[in-house]
């Protein structure tokens, strides 16, 4: 038995987390709490990497597996990685320091609270991309709720308790239903390992009830239309460093989740309900980059931009072609750099002004050019410009949506102008025309370490941008394998 | 000769409450060392009773009128954990109230003894003994703090339902009888057949009285009134003592004399399962008072136990055991946790005094969500897995309904859990309370907290416990 390496990235948050715990809170301690934080999520980050680098990208089959008893006879506590899922795992070490750094002045009660709970959610969501039992990963999917829940409702703005309960009622009474699928799958088949459960299959009568018990709780957490309305909510009150989690880690849980249940798991029902999934992502697509143009508060039009962006993935994913899955993956990872990029740019002008609305600001272009340059950046990652990543991932989507269904596509496409629309709108009103407001004469640029954390999110954005091969290479062949099976396993029944 | 050694725990805890009762009578100023006597007693039971556990697996005695076997023995255990931690943390609250009197742990150790009997009864008149002995008890208990009017007026309105149910069961006995000939359960079990309609009226009559004895719904009227009125140890002894004993009787009726009549009851069962998930969620939205909201939220938890029971499996009557076993765990804790709202020699027990809670006892706070979590079924904490286990066994069965209607209504009762939550993290926070809490305070709420907190490193312990009750 190897070191286990992936059940350590997951414990070593927490024992952060139990570290700072016994840290007396002191003011003027306030650094030294932060820095272990950091230090812990960094030291996370590097043994991802050393992950990615140890990952064989040759064979599909999952590696650094650990399988322990857990429940004798029943559940097994086991983790692997997989092409698709250590991208979302490295994601999730890199996206959680640049958190950690960004909680400057935001949080000003309370500091070391707020550290213990994001590293523990950083164990959470870690623990979910991991999981290769359903039960395991729906202990970590659910367990994410409970940090989650006080990061929006302790340190959230005015009408944070009303979002933090629209937040968990929501997750939870989708979750309830997959749980009745997971025990259901382990009643029919006696397993609920993903590996072992890919190898016997799941009889085709009951793969449709099973597959809608997966879809309501993926669907609330991705979120799609009609159940995205909690998520304006949850972003506009959660706190900065909260908004980022959410956007750039939480929603990409539930399009794993597709890929790896719901796809992996019922075949023939995917293929069945992908006419849903159709309706609603284009729905998603079009009615969310709509209702994004008219917003007046930032982070609700990036909140809005995430539904319209995560409709994008779940078109991409039920495609079911090379393209379109590849394409996902990729505007996921780029979607979770260029959301948490945005709600970070976001965060650092409310920090400065404490005002959201887009009607405070104007012509920030001529006094803080920096920042201006880099919030550009970001919007045109966002609506896809060639050359950033979120290209990459909405062009291979859509050349996979083409090949499987040319009129969704084109609605789909629609989409995208719209997204630039709402984007470019929203960097006019707050970067250019006149600055009328007199308090913005006096804001001030970039300070070194929001510098840092913005040019640390832009570089990978353009870089992938560039030269998306490593994210490809990758995640191929554990794409390519995932279709076989599923062509294999429709063509059986 | 009956081998009395194996009914040792019972005869051993009723000579000491004679015995207790005459040095109450004779010694001046006991109540302390009543308190402690008593305690000695219940953990020398305890000990006695955890060394049959493991060399007995069934036996009977008395014309096969008691029986000892592996369930019998877990419940007894869990009982006397439960009376033990009631008594240790019950001192500070009953001196506050001037009502540390010997008479109290007497009683607790009477019911307890009742409860025993009861356990272990396979047959309706020792059944119905323990019963009897049990309520008394209960009766006086909560009126114990007789100064005050909602004390009184909760041990009368106990007293005269209790009764009622007491009667209606007793009823239900008689016709059971009448048809089978036997008191015994074995017999009553071999001799009864679905044919008679009568019959089923005698069940109908059985499964009130029990559900009466546990809190379902409809049976439930009395819990929240009872539970505020009495003192507030006495609210924990009932939340979860009398529960371990009465679900035990439940699944002794079922599944001993009442086995070939599955269809007659299990119907019920369900329903009743059904209502009191589904009530004890939406009833405790409005409540004010913690006392309160724990009946409703007591009443829901009745409700996932007897789903577990309505599924006339072994499967099902062992996670309904892992149910009421964590569920008395998770109560311990919520009390601790509620006896320390204590400021100046007087107690609160709104929900609004835990406002930012947060703030000024963080620790308190913390464990507090652990347990509200935890009673919400929020995984990795304890409570999920008592539902995770009862659900199992309901799907097991094919039981789609119940098991879609039950988890429908944990996501209601989150909301009120979560309520408390937003009450003690989100709100302003008012005076400190009082932080000189008793020793075994602090342990229990310690132990408890770190049992449904650590419980899913090792799961597997109490399922191989449980495992080995097989009633069926």
């Amino acid at each position: 038995m190897n070191f286990p390496i992936l059940s350590s990235l997951i414990l070593l948050p927490t024992i952060g987390a139990l570290f700072l715990f016994f840290i007396k809170e002191k003011e003027g301690n306030n650094t030294t709490i932060k820095y272990v934080a950091l230090f812990t999520t960094i030291v996370n980050f590097l043994i991802s990497i050393y992950l990615w680098i140890a990952f064989d990208q040759s064979t599909s089959s999952f590696q650094f597996i650990e399988d322990r008893t857990w429940i004798k006879g029943f559940i097994n506590y086991k983790v692997g990685v997989d092409g698709i899922s250590i991208l979302f795992i490295i994601l999730t070490t890199f996206i959680t320091p640049l958190c950690i750094i960004s909680v400057n002045n935001s949080i000003k009660n309370r500091l070391r609270d707020f550290l213990i709970a994001i590293l523990i959610m950083e164990s959470f969501m870690i623990g979910v991309f991991s999981a290769l039992d359903l039960v395991v990963f729906y202990l970590f999917f659910e367990a994410g709720l409970i940090p989650m829940f006080l990061i929006i409702g302790i340190w959230g703005g005015a009408r944070r308790v009303y979002s933090a309960f629209k937040f968990f009622l929501y997750t939870l009474l989708g979750s309830v239903l997959m749980l009745v699928a997971i025990i259901s799958i382990y009643l029919i088949t006696g397993t609920t390992d993903v590996v072992q459960l890919y190898e016997i299959g799941i009889d085709v009568k009951y793969q449709n009830l099973l597959w809608l018990a997966f879809f309501s709780s993926f669907a609330v957490k991705t979120p799609m239309w009609p159940v995205h309305t909690w998520l304006p909510d949850a972003h506009v009150e959660a706190p900065t460093a909260g908004s980022v989690l959410l956007a750039a880690i939480l929603l990409k849980m539930a399009g794993y989740g597709f890929i790896r249940f719901s796809l992996g798991l019922f075949p023939v029902a995917s293929e069945v309900f992908t006419p849903l999934i159709y309706t609603l992502s284009v729905i998603a697509i079009i009615f969310t980059s709509l209702i994004a143009l008219m917003q007046e508060d930032m982070k609700k039009l990036i909140a809005y931009s995430s539904v319209a962006h995560m409709g994008f993935v779940t078109l991409g994913i039920f495609t079911l072609q090379q393209q379109g899955i590849e394409g996902s993956i990729i505007q996921m990872i780029s979607h979770g750099l260029v959301s948490a990029a945005l709600f970070l740019t976001v965060g650092v002008v409310y920090d400065r002004m404490h005002s959201r609305l887009i009607s405070t600001y104007g012509g920030l272009v001529s006094v803080i050019p920096k920042y201006s340059i880099l919030f550009m950046l970001f919007a045109l990652a966002s609506l896809g410009l060639p050359g950033t990543s979120g290209f990459i991932g909405e062009f291979l989507i859509l050349m996979g949506a083409f090949k499987d269904n040319f009129l969704v596509a084109v609605i789909a496409s629609i989409g995208v102008i719209l997204g630039a629309a709402y984007m470019l709108w929203l960097y006019k009103r707050v970067v250019f025309g006149k600055l009328l407001n007199e308090d913005l004469k006096k804001i001030l640029d970039l300070n070194r370490s929001e510098y840092f954390i913005l040019s640390c999110l832009a570089a990978p954005i353009l870089f992938f941008g560039f030269y998306p091969d490593p994210l490809i290479n990758t995640i191929e062949v554990s794409v390519t394998d995932l279709i076989n099976m599923h062509n294999t396993n429709i063509a059986s029944k | 000769m009956e081998n009395l050694n194996l009914i040792l725990p019972e005869i051993f805890i009723s000579l000491s409450i004679m015995f207790l009762l005459i040095l109450g009578v004779f010694k001046n100023d006991s109540s302390k060392i009543t308190f402690n006597l008593s305690l000695f007693a219940i953990l020398i039971t305890t000990i006695i009773t955890f060394n049959e556990t493991y060399s007995v697996t069934r036996e009977t005695l008395f014309n096969e009128s008691v029986v000892i076997d592996g369930m019998s023995s877990l419940m007894k255990i869990l009982t006397l954990i439960g009376g033990f931690l009631v008594l240790v943390i019950s001192s500070t609250y009953l001196k506050t109230f001037k009502i540390y009197n010997i008479e109290y742990p007497v009683l607790i150790l009477s019911s307890i003894l009742g409860m025993m009997v009861m356990i272990s009864s396979n047959d309706l008149i020792v059944f119905y003994m323990g019963l009897e002995l049990q309520s008394l008890a209960l009766y006086v208990l909560a009126t114990y703090n007789r100064d005050q009017l909602k004390s009184s007026e909760a041990g009368l309105k106990y007293f005269v339902l209790s009764a009622l149910s007491s009667g209606l069961l007793l009823y239900g006995c008689s016709l059971v009888y009448g048809f089978s000939g036997s008191t015994n359960f074995d017999i009553i079990s071999n001799q009864l057949n679905s044919e008679e309609y009568v019959l089923t009226f005698g069940i109908v009559f059985i499964l009130v009285g029990l559900a009466f004895k546990i809190s379902a719904v409809p049976f439930h009227m009395w819990a929240p009134d009872v539970y505020e009125g009495s003192p507030t140890t006495v609210t924990l002894f009932f939340t979860i003592v009398p529960k371990v004993a009465a679900l035990t009787v439940f699944i002794r009726f079922l599944y001993v004399p009442f086995l070939n009549l599955i269809d007659q009851w299990q119907m019920i069962i369900v329903f009743l399962s059904i209502a009191s998930m589904v009530f004890g969620a939406v009833a405790a939205i409005g409540q004010t008072n913690i006392k309160r909201l724990i009946a409703y939220s007591s009443i829901g938890h009745i409700g996932y136990t007897l789903a577990g029971l309505a599924t006339a499996s072994n499967e099902g009557i062992q996670s309904s055991i892992i149910y009421i076993s964590i569920y008395v765990i998770m109560n311990l804790a919520l009390f601790s946790c509620l006896l320390m709202l204590r400021r100046k020699d007087q107690y609160y027990e709104d929900i609004d005094d835990l406002s930012g809670l947060s703030k000024n006892h963080p620790l308190l706070s913390l464990c507090l969500l652990l347990i509200l979590f935890s009673l919400a079924g929020i995984p990795p904490l304890a409570g999920f897995f008592a539902k995770f286990y009862v659900f199992k066994a309901v799907l097991e069965q094919s039981m789609y309904f119940l098991a879609i209607v039950g988890l429908l209504s944990t996501v209601v009762a989150a909301f009120y859990y979560l309520r408390i939550i937003k009450i003690m993290y989100f709100d302003k926070e008012k005076d400190k309370y009082d932080t000189d809490h008793s020793l075994w305070l602090k342990f229990s709420l310690t132990v408890s907290t770190i049992l449904i907190l650590l419980y899913f490193i090792f799961p597997s312990q109490l399922i191989e416990v449980v495992s080995r009750i097989n009633i069926i």
